[in-house]
């Protein structure tokens, strides 16, 4: 049994330690909010928050949480710069097919609760971990400069 | 979840339920003349050939034929019904339609199809008519119901007003007595000049489910007790399993099952991460069979082989150029083996059980899907419910049905539902691939003028599997697109087409389809010509389109916005320089031209893309945007870096490590503008991926002199003082 976290409620689960939380989330617990893309921590598309620090839950083994508290696409809005991040992308038309969505949006909300006005070098280092086959990386460049100009 | 989106699967019995209950099912005429009337008598108001249901309560339901899968194609769809039928965006709920080609094939495939950049071409006037058909029965039954002329009442955000009189009802409460009204035959269409919608940004009816996790993938269905596989087929195509140890696998916590075919190994198991496991720990001998030697070089090889044959004549007008004539300039072109890599891998989860089968997935080809579930199930197609889903990305890859051939055969031997995911290796080492591309051009000059043109396509040809009828006289107009009718006054012009199919390597269309090629091609060969008369490339094309005006117009407003006539700001240590491409392509005209940094080691930084792009009248201005931005990263990951290779029969590529695909920090700044037009919709969905190789190719001969004529780029021609 592993005891989780996430979005503020605790789950007990029944899995090996080794599982990667990303298969926990959607396979055992139906959350499918957090996307599968590559299962190597190559495309980001599975970003969840462990203790507000963006992470890919694909490589993240359950057993290794802790107490530490889980954040996912589901319960991102709740936290000011995620809620501000789902406004910034509404107002921007962001996604296409919406697959990688929901990790760049995590991983943008990670970026600004840290720097709050980030640059173009912090955009492309918080987020070139997220690929977006889409291709819309104008619009998330431009909702992350968005976002944080929200009050 | 959203408010717009119905959960998939919903089924033709709900909306049938939905009819029971004084519910408006309308039949839309469709141009092919597939009219159903639904009247008084006519049992066709149970026939579910509709589009619009507007149920008593008010509701107003829209069956979406098309796929979304990114493209915007939901909101467009909506846009052209709700305009005409002065429906309010914000109230409307959207269903994926269930399979049928008779009631939703797409009007210019005939079958129920996404792709091509075909929906808003061939949805443009039938959606528009449906609007305008269940518009006229409200404003019917009204008249009727206060006695007045239909001619004197108006509709607005789901009223029908009488406003001589002040009397307004909603569409709810006209749906039963509409329901029994015979639809007009050909329903007036509105003047341009007055639309509300058509024409201005909306937002997108998805966009909210999108941002909070509550959008449903394919790859989310979860019907109750399911379980969870993953797979292995052979490396090598087209080989079959010799043999499995699964002791290994087996041990592993939460597997359930091994499922051994012919061609694949499955494990089933109470989660991906117990499958993925015990996956990783089967030993399986294959029979690689006759393709085990397959290699890069080798196919390679046969295609240039297969270009040496004479081709199907396409085209032959006027004075040839035949290569090796005295003054006629001569050059090919290639484009390599791609794998699609949507960011939702192929996945496809399903219930089989005696006499019925359930299909959870994101298809682009409904009917497709549910033929392919029936063969593979033994069943009658309509024992087969294909519940469709929103696409992580399609791209062409979703207009084929392998990832649910495999996955409802390993379901045949599981008892409940099982959902077979794809890992991100096999998606992109066993799948099928846009195929490699050669052509093979020659002109003629005089005074600098192209006076004879000879343009040979080789290349497979996906159409005749794909839909065969397409097929005639041995052309694939996929393959030609963009030969055959390329921009530019070029005197006589020959076009041929040689068919190659690659040995072993199972081929579909890729996002930009066949003028991914014609394209690079064409427009390297112009800027070679306007090179060989010392013309620079802008002068050069605007001097070859006097018969074309929509083209030179998209020209000059790119060429204008990018400031083709400044000098651009050097690049530290690097050489710059810009290119061009113009196409005609998906009947829509677009031009871009893209800014290029060259380092001394090769490496290439593109630094701009602006296009300009006239796709005829427009329903959502911002949606066009989004999908040429979107196209225009696509073109850039297959110009930077995308190639799939063969060694020893096997994909050397596996996961985005190898198989890379353009990332945030590699993004050239990207304008796009467009260019007002009232002439007929064209595609936008493939346009923008197929300007970008050329425009990049031929700014890159601009910054170091070497003009590329094989993609991606290849760096080690590029250092300075590298092979040339
Ligand atoms: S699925 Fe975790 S980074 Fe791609
Ligand atoms: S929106 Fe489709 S992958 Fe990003």
């Amino acid at each position: 049994m592993v005891k989780l976290s996430i979005n503020g409620t605790v789950h007990d689960v029944d899995v090996e330690q080794d599982t990667p939380l990303l298969w926990v989330l959607r396979d055992v617990l139906g959350m499918t909010g957090t996307k599968f893309g590559c299962g190597v921590a190559q495309c980001g598309a599975c970003t969840v928050h462990l203790d507000g620090t963006p992470v890919r839950s694909c490589q993240t083994a359950v057993g290794d949480v802790g107490d530490m508290a889980i954040v996912t696409i589901e319960g991102i809005g709740a936290t000011p710069a995620g809620a501000k991040v789902q406004k910034a992308w509404m107002d921007l038309q962001v996604a296409q097919c919406g697959y990688c969505q929901s990790g760049q949006i995590m991983s943008a909300a990670a970026l600004l609760a840290q720097t709050p006005a980030p640059n173009d070098a912090d955009i492309d280092a918080a987020m070139a971990g997220n690929i977006c086959r889409c291709g819309t990386y104008v619009r998330i460049r431009e909702g992350v400069k968005h976002a944080a100009s929200l009050t | 979840m959203d408010k717009h989106l119905s959960t998939p699967g919903t089924s033709r019995r709900d909306v049938l339920r939905g009819l029971a209950c004084g519910g408006l099912l309308l039949a839309v005429d469709l141009p092919l003349g597939r009219l159903a009337v639904a009247g008084e008598n006519a049992p066709a108001v149970f026939a579910p050939d509709a589009f619009i249901r507007i149920a008593g309560d008010g509701t107003a339901t829209l069956i979406m034929p098309q796929v979304e899968m990114g493209q915007g194609i939901y909101t467009a769809m909506t846009m052209l019904i709700a305009e005409e039928l002065d429906l309010p965006l914000g109230a409307v709920r959207l269903e994926a339609a269930p399979a049928s080609d008779a009631l939703y094939g797409n009007p210019i495939f005939k079958i129920q199809a996404t792709g091509g950049s075909t929906s808003v071409r061939a949805y443009w006037t039938p959606m528009r008519k449906a609007g305008a058909a269940a518009r006229a029965m409200l404003v019917e039954a009204a008249a009727k119901r206060w006695q007045v002329a239909p001619a004197s009442c108006e509709t607005r955000d789901g009223t029908v007003l009488h406003t001589a009189s002040g009397r307004s009802l909603p569409y709810g409460d006209l749906a039963a007595a509409a329901a029994r009204l015979t639809p007009p035959a050909d329903p007036p269409l509105k003047d341009p000049k007055t639309f509300r919608l058509l024409g201005k940004t909306q937002t997108r009816l998805d966009i909210e489910a999108k941002g909070n996790g509550s959008a449903k993938y394919g790859i989310d269905a979860m019907p109750p007790g399911v379980k969870f596989a993953t797979l292995a087929s052979c490396p090598v195509p087209g080989g079959k399993v010799k043999s499995v140890d699964d002791a290994q696998a087996r041990a592993v916590p939460g597997v359930r099952q091994v499922v051994v075919l012919d061609d694949l190994v499955a494990v089933v198991g109470d989660h991906m991460w117990a499958a993925k496991k015990g996956l990783d720990k089967l030993a399986i001998v294959w029979d690689e069979g006759p393709n085990a030697t397959l290699s890069t070089d080798s196919l390679r090889a046969a295609m240039h082989e297969a270009a040496k044959q004479p081709g199907v004549v396409v085209k032959s007008e006027g004075a040839d150029a035949q290569p090796g004539a005295p003054g006629v300039i001569s050059a090919s072109y290639e484009l390599p083996f791609l794998a699609h890599a949507p960011m939702e891998p192929m996945n496809c989860t399903v219930h089989l059980r005696p006499g019925a089968c359930d299909v959870w997935t994101g298809t682009q080809v409904m009917t497709k899907a549910q033929a392919m579930a029936a063969q593979a199930a033994g069943l009658k197609p309509e024992q087969v419910t294909v519940h469709n889903h929103l696409l992580g990305g399609g791209f062409g890859r979703r207009l084929e049905v392998d990832m649910i051939d495999k996955a409802v055969r390993v379901a045949a031997h599981v008892d409940g539902p099982v959902k077979v995911v794809w890992t991100r290796e096999e998606d992109i080492q066993k799948a099928m691939y846009r195929s490699t591309y050669g052509s093979w051009l020659s002109a003629k000059l005089e005074n600098g003028k192209p006076v004879a043109w000879r343009h040979t396509v080789v290349g497979p040809s996906v159409i005749a599997r794909w839909l065969p009828p397409a097929f005639t006289g041995g052309i694939d107009i996929d393959a030609i697109d963009g030969a055959s009718d390329q921009p530019y006054a070029v005197g006589g012009f020959h076009v041929e087409y040689v068919r190659h199919e690659p040995q072993g390597v199972p081929t579909c269309f890729w996002r930009g389809v066949g003028p991914n090629n014609t394209v690079f091609s064409v427009e390297s060969f112009i800027d070679r010509l306007a090179r060989e008369t010392k013309s620079d490339p802008l002068e050069y094309r605007r001097a070859l389109l006097g018969a074309n005006p929509r083209a030179l117009q998209v020209l000059n407003t790119a060429a204008e916005r990018a400031g083709w006539a400044t000098p651009l700001p050097p690049a530290a240590g690097g050489r710059v320089g810009r290119g061009i491409c113009l196409q005609t392509v998906f009947g829509s005209y677009l031009a871009t031209i893209a800014e290029v940094a060259v380092r001394d080691d090769g490496e290439v930084q593109v630094r701009r893309l602006v296009t300009a792009v006239d796709c005829g009248m427009v329903v959502n201005p911002d949606g066009v945007v989004s999908q040429i931005q979107g196209g225009l990263v696509f073109g850039l990951s297959a110009a930077l870096h995308g190639q799939i290779t063969f060694e020893k029969g096997r994909v050397q590529q596996s996961n985005f490590h190898d198989y890379r695909v353009v990332r945030i920090d590699e993004m050239p700044a990207v304008e796009v503008h467009l260019v007002p037009s009232t002439e007929a919709p064209g595609g936008i969905g493939e346009p923008g991926t197929t300007t970008v190789q050329p425009a990049v190719a031929n700014a890159i001969y601009a910054a170091t002199g070497v003009q590329l004529t094989r993609m991606p780029i290849d760096r080690t021609l590029l250092a300075k003082g590298g092979r040339t």
